[in-house]
């Protein structure tokens, strides 16, 4: 379908290839850098393309991220499900948000992010080894892209790693639900699991994330259950955003051997190809999701008050006015200009954290599997049906 | 003495600590226990500038301001 004969288009649009928008995304951002599209439920909404327009709006106080109003947009079926229209911190305004964030700052800082490299060195290269015994073909998906983020992630918040299977399932049900009652079930069986979790470190606190938090119980700042509530948010924005980047970031470096080779030889360093990568695959794809609570002027158009709005990060990364030639995979490109980890006070508090696992991750893949293909088809490869977090299924290589 | 560089204020009521100051010039701004941001070099030389406003720029919380520095004294 074109969308230049549609006033405004369906949006969300599924992928057909995994790292780079839908033809429909790319004729709304050629009309201009806010445009209007239809959800599922045919409500009409802003959304925004330009990388400034999108700035300039997430910066915007008069934009609020509180999901407990209609006015916040539902962006799936599985969205409107009542636990996923209370989260805190990613669902909260100042200053309750702010509350929430001073408290875990200290947590995610550049220099506590870095501490953690030996630990995640460990633990990529671990998973390669096993890759190595198990033989080729493997599935990236299963062996790599899944277990780095929850390894690291359980360390870092104190939950036991051979729960694993429970807790990524139980993720996934959250940001991926089939329909509102498998997210809403998904997020009640984590929220058991937690509660337990959270009681035993209240009794007895020990050295990590959540053993920090429960302090703040004790002196007021937080209840317990805020407690659980922001370890279920921390868990569910670290796992499903970093091991479904991995495997789409990999196919685009597979289909790109040029920029492949650059990576493995060091002509580029890791640290700077991950911002290409990150600007390119931007697995959210919606970088905020906003409802207007007064009036916003902005080029000639009145974002009216009880308005949606969504800042699409696949295209405010591909605007022609901050990048040349932005469908293009250039690992050199050294830009920070993206918005994949959002924009304003919700910016993502991991971001250190995933930078520095995505580093690694990609850093020793090359390097150690210099021989690495796919081991089907790329056609063959499943993209996961529409959502609010772009991947594929599996990811069969062989090396 | 050095040219003139510029001069950098920090809002820490505004800074949501997300470190991209940090990384983009780690010899001027770092976090500190608080995962906020602070000044490890208030007015760093000319040569400093463009990294200085590209982390302003980046800055998602529009915590820092950067203005031109005085001249020095004559």
């Amino acid at each position: 379908m074109s969308a230049s004969s549609v006033e405004a288009p369906s949006f969300p649009v599924r992928r057909t290839c995994p790292y780079q928008p839908p033809d429909v995304y790319r004729e709304i951002s050629a009309r201009g850098p806010i445009n209007q599209v239809t959800l599922w439920d045919d409500r009409r909404v802003w959304l925004i393309t330009g990388y400034a327009e999108a700035r300039r709006l997430l910066a915007d106080e008069r934009l609020s991220s509180d999901r407990s109003y209609d006015a916040y947009p539902t962006m799936a079926p599985h969205l409107g499900a009542p636990a996923a229209r209370k989260l805190v911190l990613v669902g909260e305004d100042p200053p309750v948000h702010h509350h929430h964030r001073r408290l875990l700052n200290p947590e995610f800082s550049l220099k506590h992010a870095r501490a953690l490299r030996p630990d995640i060195e460990r633990i990529v290269n671990g998973l390669i080894d096993r890759i190595e015994e198990l033989g080729s073909p493997a599935d990236l998906v299963e062996h790599f892209a899944a277990p780095i983020p929850s390894l690291v992630m359980s360390a870092l918040l104190g939950i036991p790693y051979e729960d694993h299977a429970f807790f990524q399932t139980a993720t996934a049900g959250v940001m991926q639900g089939r329909d509102p009652e498998h997210t809403e079930a998904s997020a009640a069986e984590l929220v058991r699991y937690l509660d337990r979790l959270v009681t035993a470190q209240e009794r007895k606190p020990d050295e990590n994330l959540v053993g920090r938090l429960v302090a703040h119980v004790e002196s007021g700042e937080l209840t317990h259950d805020e407690v659980v509530q922001l370890t279920m948010v921390l868990l569910i924005a670290g796992l499903e955003t970093t091991s479904s980047m991995i495997p789409i970031s990999v196919l685009a470096l597979l289909e790109h051997p040029e920029q492949l080779a650059a990576l493995r030889d060091g002509v580029v360093p890791a640290a700077t190809a991950i911002e290409e990568l990150l600007r390119i695959t931007a697995v959210t794809d919606f970088a905020g999701v906003r409802w207007i609570t007064d009036d916003i002027e902005i080029d000639g158009l009145v974002l009216k008050a009880g308005d949606g709005l969504v800042v699409s990060s696949t295209m405010t990364n591909r605007d022609d006015r901050v990048h040349a030639e932005p469908y293009e995979v250039d690992l050199a490109r050294a830009s920070r200009q993206h918005l994949t980890f959002g924009y304003g006070i919700h910016q993502c508090l991991g971001q250190n954290l995933a930078r520095l696992q995505l580093e690694i991750a990609f850093e020793t893949l090359v390097r150690r599997l210099p021989g690495l293909r796919l081991a089907v088809p790329a056609e063959e490869l499943v993209m996961r049906r529409t959502g609010t977090m772009q991947s594929v299924e599996r990811l069969p290589v062989a090396w | 003495m050095s040219a003139a560089g510029v001069r950098i204020s920090t809002d820490r009521n505004r800074c949501i600590g997300a470190g991209l100051c940090v990384l983009t010039a780690p010899d001027v701004f770092e976090h500190d226990d608080d995962g906020l941001v602070t000044l490890l070099e208030p007015e760093p030389p000319a040569e400093r500038e463009q990294d200085v406003r590209l982390a302003h720029q980046l800055c998602p919380a529009r915590a820092l301001t950067v203005e031109a520095a005085r001249p020095d004294p004559a």
